[in-house]
């Protein structure tokens, strides 16, 4: 079998993440830049595989600067044979809808059996890609699986939803993503990262690939700061505050 | 860390990663409960960690000794107590990938490398500890076999591991009269002692190992007979810097703290940190974490080189590193005053933990007693 995860390079949920003020855009600079956790999940469930049967084929697919090519040396690291970085400076600022039909067109000749990713990023929290990639490609989306199963031929899952569990699977090929619930990702180990660099990684620009030049249909209008945390509510106990404690726990959606 | 490599920045974000998750979170709890996690040193195994400079073709990772040190820093940083078992495992599989036949590591190289064989270094003795050329434990030859008697001390690891390295006499002719042999657990006569109740190093077992007519192949045996104690010797040159690296993570992690504290903690009108002479202090402690850091790159370079000072600067880099790391805690504990006295803040784990190093692998005092020697030597 032969699986391509899709993963992006963030900033580390750890730190401060700012957008630049002059572009709204992303400030790479402000923190440490990594793989996507979600990203590292899909990675994972790829690996499985791969651990039961070894002939399966892991291959990691990035868009993104320079930078981007860590994280994908990581990804190998972790166990991934090899790479593909689309590497290409018109592509600065891409919205969703470029990213995809870029991510696709990509993905074209590549030969997947089956494209798993993250269900959305930490940074950008879209959640469209991995959808507008499956429509490109004419696949089958199975978005948001907390748990998944890949068979030749077959993916099958569990999708968890507020009010229940959803089994769902898809004849392969197929586009995959998973959720934060799904299996936590290994730690490369001491072998995996010194032999990362040794494992290919194609780079590709965008006159390597079959895409049209199409400018970003989203721009941004405007962009603020958070505003800084007000004081919560509270809750004075008049004899009734364990009922309005639960009323303000269900009105909220938090249990 | 500058001059580091994109291959050992990875490594060390790695270890980090592990050890900030995998250690730290449970050192507390497996320090109160003198828990011995053997199920997180196999995932550790996993890792790569049980054979850190043990060559790859039984499952080493091929490493330097400065990568070890590196390693060691980021396990301790999280929990030394965890971190120092590992490196006392890892002194044994090098002493099986160096010193053993091609036989004896197809045998017991991919168990310990993986960690789910637990390796033991059986040197010291109720009645020898510093003059270990005056051991008693005997090994005598019988056919094809060895049959020992004699009693280890302080055996860290004593009673959970599957091998024990044996330093055991088979001459009277002191330190020439010493052969390694490896005996496996189960072995008919082999029995450990109760466990010890310690200051600190509490997360891992330390017994004692007692041998009543314990009967082993002569093909046990590491080298030749009469080397054990130059391979013990050669064992303990990188044990040291190790103990020295984990020595120099708690020192960073007690270090790291106090930073903290002393920028929340609020007295005199303003933030501790404003303080001057604990500005001071913090700088103190600083350079003696980088004064250790460097001496121990240096020892670990020169092991790695075959340097005709190695023994030197391993002894140098042991007595500086685990000094600092014992004073740098200590100190820590005390700049955050009562809080640095409760178990809930961390720092008299690290205190209790980084005591011994000073003691073990080598007494400071014999450390000084080596750079002594060779400094007036003709």
């Amino acid at each position: 079998m032969k699986i391509v995860v899709l993963i992006k390079q963030v900033p580390d949920t750890a730190d401060e993440r700012t957008l630049d003020p002059a572009t709204g855009w992303l400030n790479r600079d402000a923190g440490d830049n990594i793989v996507d956790e979600i990203n590292e999940r899909a990675l994972e469930t790829a690996l499985r595989v791969k651990d039961g049967d070894k002939s399966t084929e892991v291959v990691v697919l990035a868009m993104g600067p320079e930078e981007a090519a860590k994280a994908i040396r990581k990804a190998l690291s972790m166990g991934a044979d090899s790479g593909i970085h689309i590497l290409d400076g018109s592509l600065a600022g891409a919205d969703a809808a470029r990213t995809a039909a870029v991510l696709a067109a990509a993905l074209k000749g590549a030969g997947a059996d089956v494209i798993v990713a993250g269900n959305e990023s930490t940074d950008g929290r879209g959640g469209v890609v991995p959808a507008m990639v499956a429509e490109h490609l004419g696949l089958p989306l199975v978005g948001s699986l907390a748990s998944l199963e890949l068979a030749p031929g077959k993916v099958s899952g569990e999708r968890q939803g507020e009010s229940g569990t959803l089994s769902v699977s898809a004849a392969l090929p197929a586009v995959v993503t998973v959720t934060e619930r799904s299996a936590e990702a290994r730690f490369p180990n001491f072998k995996g990262i010194l032999t990362a660099k040794r494992k290919p990684v194609a780079t590709l620009s965008l006159s390597d690939l079959d895409v049209p030049a199409t400018p970003a249909h989203t721009v941004i209008v405007s962009h603020s700061e958070r505003p800084a945390r007000t004081a919560g509510t509270k809750i004075v106990d008049e004899g009734n505050a364990g009922t309005l404690l639960a009323d303000y726990l269900v009105e909220n959606r938090l249990v | 860390m500058e001059n580091l490599t994109e291959d050992q920045q990875s490594i060390v974000a790695m270890v980090r990663d592990f050890a900030t998750t995998a250690l730290a979170p449970h050192a507390g709890e497996w320090d109160e409960a003198k828990h011995f996690p053997v199920d997180v040193l196999a995932e550790a195994g996993t890792l790569g960690m049980g054979g850190i400079y043990v060559a790859e073709d039984y499952g080493g990772s091929g490493m330097t000794r400065t990568d070890a040190v590196l390693i060691f820093e980021e396990l301790a940083a999280a929990d030394p107590s965890i971190a120092a078992y590992i490196s006392i495992h890892n002194m044994v599989a090098w002493m099986v990938d160096a010193f053993g036949n091609d036989t004896q590591r197809a045998a017991w190289l991919p168990g310990l490398t993986a960690m789910t064989d637990l390796g033991s270094y059986c040197l010291t003795e109720p009645g020898v500890g510093s003059d270990a050329a005056a051991l008693s434990t005997r090994a005598v030859r019988d056919g094809d076999h060895y049959v020992i008697n004699g009693t280890k001390q302080f055996i860290s690891g004593a009673g959970s591991s599957a091998l024990y390295i044996v330093m055991a006499r088979t001459q009277d002719n002191g330190s020439h009269g010493i052969t390694a042999i490896v005996v496996p657990d189960g072995t008919p006569g082999l029995s450990f002692g109760a466990e010890e109740k310690k200051m600190g190093w509490r997360a891992q077992p330390t017994r004692q190992v007692v041998f009543e007519d314990v009967r082993v192949p002569v093909t046990n045996r590491l080298g030749r007979e009469g080397d054990g104690f130059t391979i013990a010797m050669k064992g303990l040159n990188g044990g040291r810097v190790n103990i020295g690296a984990c020595s120099l993570g708690g020192g960073r992690a007690a270090f790291d703290k106090s930073v903290a504290y002393l920028k929340e903690r609020q007295a005199f009108g303003g933030p501790l940190i404003k303080q001057q002479h604990l500005l001071f202090e913090l700088a103190d402690m600083d350079t003696e974490l980088e004064t250790a850091r460097t001496m121990l790159l240096r020892a670990a370079a020169a092991l790695e080189t075959g340097d005709p000072d190695t023994v030197k600067l391993c002894a140098m880099a042991k007595r500086v590193a685990t000094d600092a790391g014992f004073h740098v805690a200590n100190q820590a504990l005390q700049l955050h005053g009562g809080y640095g006295y409760l178990s809930e803040y961390g720092l008299e784990k690290i205190v209790r933990d980084l005591r011994v190093h000073q003691i073990l692998e080598g007494s400071n005092e014999i450390m000084r007693l080596i750079v002594g020697r060779l400094a007036v030597e003709d």
